[in-house]
Formats: C-alpha cells, structure tokens, sequence
C-alpha cells in the first residue's frame, strides 16, 4: 500500500489537515474521515450521482476523484447547504414541491441542482432535464425535482403554509 | 357535531408538506450506511463468478494472512449454524425448493452467490482480501432460459430432479365463478393467441442494501436497510434458531425498496454470523454491481395466451399458461409472486371463463421476488395487450373493445370470474376524464394526418386501464392461498402527558410519507394539532407488532389500524372526562378534541386529561391510569384502485426511436388523505412502469454472467429519458376500510408499461409490425420495421 500523503481541504467552511492513502476516494474521505455523512454512495460507476458536491463552487461526483485531488481545495456538500439554520433555497424548494421520497437520491440532487442554475439561472424545463441527467432518482419520477429546480428559478418558493400550493392540481370530486 | 365535522376533514384531503424531509434535504439522514459503532468491523463477500458449479475447495489462508483482516468464513464454516434462508409462500404441498444457505456450502447455483465472508478493520482491507480467496470450481451446465428450463435437458441444481418447482392452477369451471374455457375458445368467433415476454428486471432502489449488526449487550441489534423488519425479525429467529426476544430490528432511513428490500437476504444473515464469531459490530454494504447482480429480480415470465370473443367485442373466455423465473431459489415470497396476478387477469372485465395455469422454475440465475406490483404489472400487461389486439382484429377502437367488456359503474359490488369480490369502481367516469384530457379525438386526427402524409415520425395512441387488488390482505385469504402469515397491521396510539400523541404504526415507511399521513388522520381524529402528533416505526423495539410495507397495503390497513387505536383512546378518555366533570359517561361527546357534557357548556380537552391520568390523583376507581391505545386490523377484502392511462407515443420510423409526447393518467384510489403524496407515488410508479416499456432489462449472457450489472449497462431512466406526466383522479370510495381509501403505491407501475408498449404499436402496426418484445429500444424498434418488410415484423 503506499504511504500516505497530507492534504488540506476546505469542507463547507472548516479547513482539515488529514493524512490520507492517496487511493482514498473523496466520498471516503468525506463520509468516514470527517463524518459528513449527507453526502450518499449510490453507484461505483459515476452513474447516480448521490455523491454530487461542490469542489470550488462546481459539481463534481465525489465517487470518481480521489481525496488528495481535492487538496487546496474548497469542497461543500449538502450539509455547508443550510446557512444559519436557514434552509437553502434549493432545500426548501425540494420540501415545497415533494421533490423528494426516500430521500437518498436528494443531497446530490439539490447540489447538482445548485450548479446547474450558477450555470443557467432561468433553465427551460428541457434544460432542466438535461442538467440532471446525471444524477437518478428511483422515487419521484423527476417532475417534481424538476418543478422544484423551476421554482428557484422563478423566484416563486417561499410559502410558510405548510400546504402543497401545487399538488392536486387536476383533482376533481367524486364520481361514485 | 357540525363541529366534529367541519374539524374531521381539516386534515384528510390536504397536501401537507411532509415532516420527514427537513433532515433528508440537510443531509442529517439516518441510512444504515452512515452508521459507525465502536470496533466495527466490515465486511467484504467472496462470490461466484460461475452460475453453476460444485465448490471443491476453498482457501482461506492468503486471505487471513491480509492486514486488517480479522476473520474469513466460508459455507463450511458455518453449515452447522446458518440454517436456511425462508420461503413463506409454499403455494402447493409438494413444491419443490433447493436448501439455501446464506453461503454457499458444495454448490453455486447463480454468479454472484456468497461463497466466504471477509471480516476486517476497514472496508477497503475487507475489499483486498476477497482477491486473495482462492475457491475451486468444478463447473456444471447451466441452464438460463426460461422456456428451455422447462424442458429438464439441464438442471439448474444437482440436488433436484426436475427445475418445476411447482404448478398452480385456477380454472373458473372448476371454481363455479364461470363456466370452461375450453368450450369458450372452442366455439370462438374470434381468437386471440399471443405469447408475451415479461423481461427480467431490477428493483435499482437508490440505496445499496447495508446490514449493521451489533452483538454486543443481551441481545443482537439489527439496523438494516429494510422494508420488512417485522418480518425480518421474526425468519432471523425461526432460520438462526435464536428466541425472537434477542432479535431487535431496525429499518432507520431506508432508500427506496420497490419490493426489492422485501427480503431476508444472505447478506443479512451472514452480518450476524460474522458478528456472533467475532463478537463485534459488523457492517456490510454492497456495491451497486452487487446490488444488481446478487439483489432479488423482479418480473421474468412468458405469458401463453388465448382470448375468445365475440365479432362484436364480446370477449368469452380467457386462457392464460404462465412459465414464471424463480431463478435459482425462492426468496420469502418468490413463489407467490405469479398467484398474485392470477387474480388480475380479468382486471376490470366480464369474462365469463377464465383459466390459469402457472409453472414455477428454476434457472441459474439471482432468484426473482417482489418488485412494484407483483404479478399485477404482468397480468395487466397481458390483458391489456390483448384488448389491444382483440380491437385490431375487429377494426374497432380501443376504448370501444374495452367499454364493451368492463363492468359498469351499476354493477358492484362484482363477483369477478378469478374469484374476487369487486366492491367499488367507476371505469366509466375514470375514461371520459381521461379522453378528456388527453383530447383523445385530437389526437387520433392527428395520427392520421401523419399516416396519410407517411410522416418519418408516426403517432401511437396506446391506451390501458387496469384495476389491482392491493391493500394485501385479508388474512383468511392468505391463508387460503397458502401464505405462511397474516395480514393484519398493528398500531399504537400513546397520549403523552402534554397531550402529545405518539402513533406507532407496524407498516415501515421508506420514501411514502406515513410520518405526514399518519399525522393527518390522527390530528383528525383526535382533534390535535397536526405538528403536535410525532408517528414512530421501523424498530421492533417500538413498534412491537406489525407486518411491514408492501403491497401497497399501508393507508388500507395499517392506516384503518392507526384509526382504530384511536377511538380506543377516545373511549377511555371519555371515562376520565366524565369523571372530572362529574357527569355520567353516555353524556359525554367527543369533538375536535373537546369532551363535552350534553347540553351544558362544560368541556374538558384531551390535554387535561392527559395531564390528569398521568398524574393520577383523582381518577375513576379501577380505572387503569393509561390512555395509551393498542389495535390490530385486519382487513375484510382487499381494496380495487382503478385507472385509465393514455399516451400519445411517437416512433422514429428511421431511427428507431421511441419519444412521448404526452401522457395522460386517471387513476381512482378512492378516498385521498394527501393529494401530494398520492400524486408522487403516481409519479414514480410511472417512471418504473415506463423503464420497463422502454428502458430496462437484466441480461445474462449463456454463461451465466449478469451483462447489466452496473448502471452503465442497466438503464434505470434519468430525467430527459421521461416526459411531463399529466395526472388526474376521480374518487370512488372504498367499502373495505372505514376511510373509503384504495391505495396507490403500485398503480402507475402497473398501467403504464402496457399503455406505453401498446401506443409503439399503434404507431407502427400499420407498417406491418405485430409485435416488439420489451423493452422496445430504438433497435428492436428500428429491426421490427426493417423485418416488416420481411417476415411480418415480430421481435
């Protein structure tokens, strides 16, 4: 096994020092070496993207580079997200349009998510669809991931009624 | 009571935002995965790269020599202890299973079969010592098709005589719920006589399954990634032969299951040994080309066919010879997987004869199990193939066929000729909604202009309606088919002393959003707060009784339970508030969470009462200071959603190409207690009946070798392989269950692939093509239209 090496890594504004083997995944480094569990590991092969962070504000899976590629680095996943308790808008957009199920495929979504509208900040549904191309969801079906990527777009998120304003829409009454 | 009822639906109906995703979106989340404990060992597994083959040797000594590496087992190692992994689903007295040891002991039967466990510090010294297990094989023949295994020239497991592992048969003639097929077909108009292909699939939940197993204390601790701990519990007790009473399980998040996580693996049971022999936390997680490749499969038949009808539309009897892939085993319900959509060939149809023979068999390959919707997608698809076809033959519209043959709104409660007891449905009213929004005549004009213009792109409208027995089950039923348990749901109602309610339910949520659910049917029900109801499940330890999630059985009957505990709190509190108010009980009424004393203005909350029987000072004599609730339901019949789906499908007659245009669903699940979460599970049964129409496929190669075994291969859709679905509902409501509640988990899986596979047809049958095996790549598509012109267009 070769010897380790040191790397210094920004990771959702806390800087670590930690001697890693240099075959040690960033996903690895991140989930077992600094306990930043939110971020998933869905796949071996780049496929899922569950493993979706920010390395210097682009996304980047965390499964197909190493931790020493992220030396000098600033890395944030899904838990740098939040920022004084406060949700992100992406967070709460997710919450507001059922965009998620069980949840697993959900950190990498939102950051994929957060890159793709740095990129594009008023994507077209197809645009949408494209920019997640990446990342799978097994649940959801992506109409609400989607919805709830439009949505931050729009600047048409917040709502504190604890109520879907857009489920149901094509509900109709009983018909027995 | 106006007031109880204006404050009884305050909450059901609502699309509350779900109380489970705030620490899901943060990334606080609880998967087995992230879990570490103190001297945790990992674990690593040495499988098969041959589907069948005699183990002669295996050495472990390189392995064990390897750093970290703590302990290395092999079947041998553990033949004395690890027992047999359960079936619960004999479906005839002489069926026939292989043993099946959690690693394999003399013989592999599929690649990826566990042949040792690595046990070491780190799951990356786990992962370099497997390469350094070195396992004998002495190969034998293998047998991977479905149709030729059923011929016996290669059997898929030396300790059997034969691969059938057992036949079932329903015939409607010997029933007396309709008269014989045999005369139907005999003196037919017009015949149908089709064979279709249900391809093998992959559940592909998000989350790779992982075991956590914690030995230490009295009793073992399981976290593990489950639909069923319930279950689990109890067949790691009956395989282990450990009391059940040292087994506690527990499902924390849980990322997606889809019927895939409906199981007592291998994996987990290898978790505890390696945790009993070394004494230590063990872990396991698998890689995705080990969940693929080792993970139970879904799907797999060949469906023989005979439909019987009328010039008129008339269909008179329906024959149905099933060959169904149980793989190399039976995992816990393997077998019962194809009885479950006996019943559902018919679907929502009058046919007068029905007759249904299946023949479970044995391959050399990962067993088959659950997937969404359980022999229910494949009997719909049947059915709904061969309406298509029927309608064909007569030069009739689809819709037409199928209006001709359903059971009229007026006609329930229907005995149906599989057996069942309809109770409520309008397919009527479903259809026109759906015409509706699909501008059904819009889009049949416009199908014909691109036929006339011979436009490179063709329109298919594929049309499907379907109806499922879900909200499994009424346990006498089971009982009948010869299911080893109930199917009962269990659930507690606890008043906390702030008047706080605590529900624990025994159906254990992975993605479905009972937490919010729950909340609203009890806040309702009690008349609390919706915030002020926290819902517990998914540990043994909590939620002492219950049957798990499947089936998409959690609102009808798990639900119906949660419901039922809380009455039983109602009337004990009444005694409490009677007592406290110095009334007698028959004068007290419940409403919106306020006793009342008839005809005076005296009132008392169930909060004071709380509060009064937790301190107990002053409480009626003899009465049990608790107001905590427990009930069991077990439902009557199961429940009967409904649905009518359209979609418009264009087909790239030069490429091959298969796009949706649009896609409309109506689907009735009668009474909805979220519309958010009724419309998000639509949502994602469509993806994963769309996959299978279009997209997924497991495929071995003759050896055996899984060529799909990562998702570069196995193609689960992402976002721009879907459209933009566009749903509707119309309510009929149950009769089964108190609510009116149908269920909805399965629904959209099982409508959609035969709509979507129907609408590729439409758009190219004209051309010649009479069928397309599943799923219709752009290759299969583009071949079907070049061998058109040919040999009549079959692939």
């Amino acid at each position: 096994m070769a010897s380790s090496k040191t790397i210094t890594v920004e990771v959702d504004d806390v800087r670590y020092t930690d001697d890693v083997e240099p075959r040690l995944l960033l996903v690895q480094y991140l989930r077992e070496r600094l306990g930043k569990t939110g971020t998933l590991v869905g796949c071996d092969t780049t496929n899922c993207g569950a493993c979706t962070v920010h390395l210097d504000g682009v996304s980047v899976k965390s499964c197909t580079m190493l931790a020493v590629q992220a030396d000098g680095h600033k890395v944030t996943t899904i838990e740098g997200m939040a920022q004084d308790g406060k949700l992100a808008p992406l967070q709460e957009a997710f919450h507001q349009c059922h965009a998620l199920q069980c949840g697993f495929c959900t950190p990498g979504m939102i950051m994929q998510s957060a890159s793709l509208l740095k990129e594009n900040p008023h994507p077209t549904e197809a645009e949408i669809r494209d920019g997640l191309e990446g990342n799978l969801c097994r649940c959801t079906g992506y109409q609400n991931i989607v919805a709830a990527v439009k949505s931050v777009a729009d600047g048409t998120v917040y709502d504190d009624s604890g109520v879907s304003t857009t489920a149901g829409e094509t509900e109709t009454a009983g018909v027995s | 009571m106006t007031a109880t009822t204006e404050r009884s639906s305050a909450e059901v109906g609502k699309a509350r935002l779900r109380k489970e995703d705030r620490h899901l979106v943060t990334g606080r989340s609880r998967f087995t995965d992230n879990m570490v404990l103190p001297g945790m060992l990992h674990l690593a597994m040495v499988r098969s790269p041959y589907a069948h083959a005699k183990i002669t040797a295996v050495d472990t000594a390189a392995a064990k020599s390897s750093p970290g590496v703590m302990a290395v087992l092999t079947g041998a190692d553990v033949a004395g202890e690890q027992g047999s992994l359960p079936n619960a689903w004999p479906i005839t007295p002489d069926q026939k299973a292989p043993a099946h040891g959690a690693i394999a002991v003399d013989e592999v039967a599929f690649a990826g079969e566990v042949v040792a466990v690595i046990v070491a510090r780190t799951a990356a010294a786990a992962r370099d010592a497997v390469e350094r297990v070195d396992v004998s094989y002495d190969e034998l023949p293998v047998v991977m098709d479905l149709e030729e295994a059923f011929t016996d020239k290669v059997l898929a497991h030396t300790s059997l005589e034969s691969n059938k592992s057992a036949t079932w048969v329903f015939d409607s003639a010997e029933a007396g719920t309709g008269s014989s097929v045999q005369d139907a077909i005999d003196s037919a108009e017009v015949l149908i006589e089709r064979t279709f292909y249900q391809q093998r699939l992959i559940p592909a939940f998000m989350e790779p399954r992982s075991t956590v197993v914690d030995p230490t204390g009295e009793q073992i601790t399981m976290w593990t990634a489950t639909q069923i701990p319930h279950i689990l519990r109890l067949m790691l007790a009956l395989t282990l032969g450990i009391p059940e009473s040292k087994v506690r399980v527990i499902a924390p998040d849980v990322g997606g299951g889809f019927g895939g996580k409906l199981q007592v693996t291998p994996e987990e049971v290898i978790t505890v040994l390696a945790a009993r022999h070394t004494g230590k936390p063990c872990k396991y997680t698998e890689t995705r080309s080990e969940s693929l490749q080792a993970g139970h499969h879904g799907r797999a038949q060949v469906q023989r066919l005979k439909l019987s009808a009328k010039r008129d539309g008339t269909v008179t009897g329906l024959s149905v010879n099933l060959l169904a892939d149980m793989g190399a085993y039976l995992g816990l319900v393997t077998s019962g997987i194809p009885i479950l959509g006996a019943f559902m060939y018919n679907s929502i149809y009058k046919f007068p004869a029905y007759r249904f023979e299946c023949n479970n068999i044995f391959t050399n390959k990962t067993w088959t199990d659950a997937y969404r919707g359980a022999g229910r997608p494949e009997a719909t698809f049947a059915i709904e193939r061969l309406m298509d076809e029927l309608a064909t033959e007569l030069n009739m519209d689809p819709l037409a066929v199928r209006e001709k043959n359903w059971i009229r709104h007026e006609e329930f409660p229907f005995a149906t000729v599989a057996g069942l007891e309809y109770d409520t449905g309008n397919y009527e009213a479903a259809t026109a909604k759906a015409v509706d929004l699909f501008d059904y005549q819009g889009m049949r004009a416009e199908q014909k202009r691109r036929r006339d213009a011979n436009d490179p792109v063709q329109l298919g409208i594929g049309v499907s309606t379907f109806t499922e027995m879900c909200g499994l089950a009424p346990s006498r039923v089971l009982g009948s088919l010869s299911y080893g348990a109930g199917g009962w749901e269990h659930a507690q109602v606890r008043v906390l002393p702030t008047g706080n309610i605590e529900v624990v339910t025994g159906s254990s949520a992975h993605g479905q959003g009972h937490e919010t659910a729950w909340s609203q049917l009890v806040a309702d029900r009690l008349g609390v707060p919706f915030e002020n109801v926290e819902v517990l499940h998914g540990d043994t330890q909590i939620s002492q009784r219950g049957l798990d999630t499947y089936g998409s059985r959690s609102l009808t009957v798990g639900g119906m339970a949660v419901l039922a505990a809380a009455d039983k709190v109602i009337e004990k509190a009444k005694v409490v508030a009677a007592h406290m108010m110095e009334a007698s009980e028959e004068d007290i009424e419940f409403s919106a969470g306020s006793f009342n004393v008839k005809g005076t203005d005296q009132s008392t909350s169930l909060g004071e009462i709380a509060l009064a029987t937790f301190a107990a000072h002053n409480l009626p004599d003899g009465f049990e200071p608790n107001l905590d609730s427990d009930a069991t339901f077990d439902p009557s019949n199961f429940s009967y959603p409904h649905g009518t789906h359209l979609a418009a499908i264009e087909v790239d007659t030069e490429t091959g190409h298969v796009g949706i245009l649009k896609y409309v669903c109506v689907d009735d699940v009668g009474v909805v207690v979220n519309p958010m979460l009724v419309e998000g599970q639509v949502h994602g049964g469509l993806a994963q009946g769309i996959a299978q129409a279009l997209y997924e496929e497991a495929v071995h190669d003759d050896a055996g070798t899984l060529v799909t075994g990562s998702f570069v291969d196995y193609l689960v859709p992402s976002a721009p392989d879907l459209p933009h679905y566009i749903t509707g509902r119309t309510e009929t409501p149950a009769t089964s269950n108190q609510l009116g509640a149908k269920g909805v988990g399965e629904a959209g899986t099982i409508a959609s692939t035969p709509a979507i596979v129907n609408g590729v047809l439409d758009a190219v049958r004209h051309l010649g093509v009479k069928d397309i095996k599943m799923p219709c790549t752009p290759s299969r598509v583009w071949h079907a239209l070049q061998d058109a012109k040919t040999t009549g267009g079959v692939r």
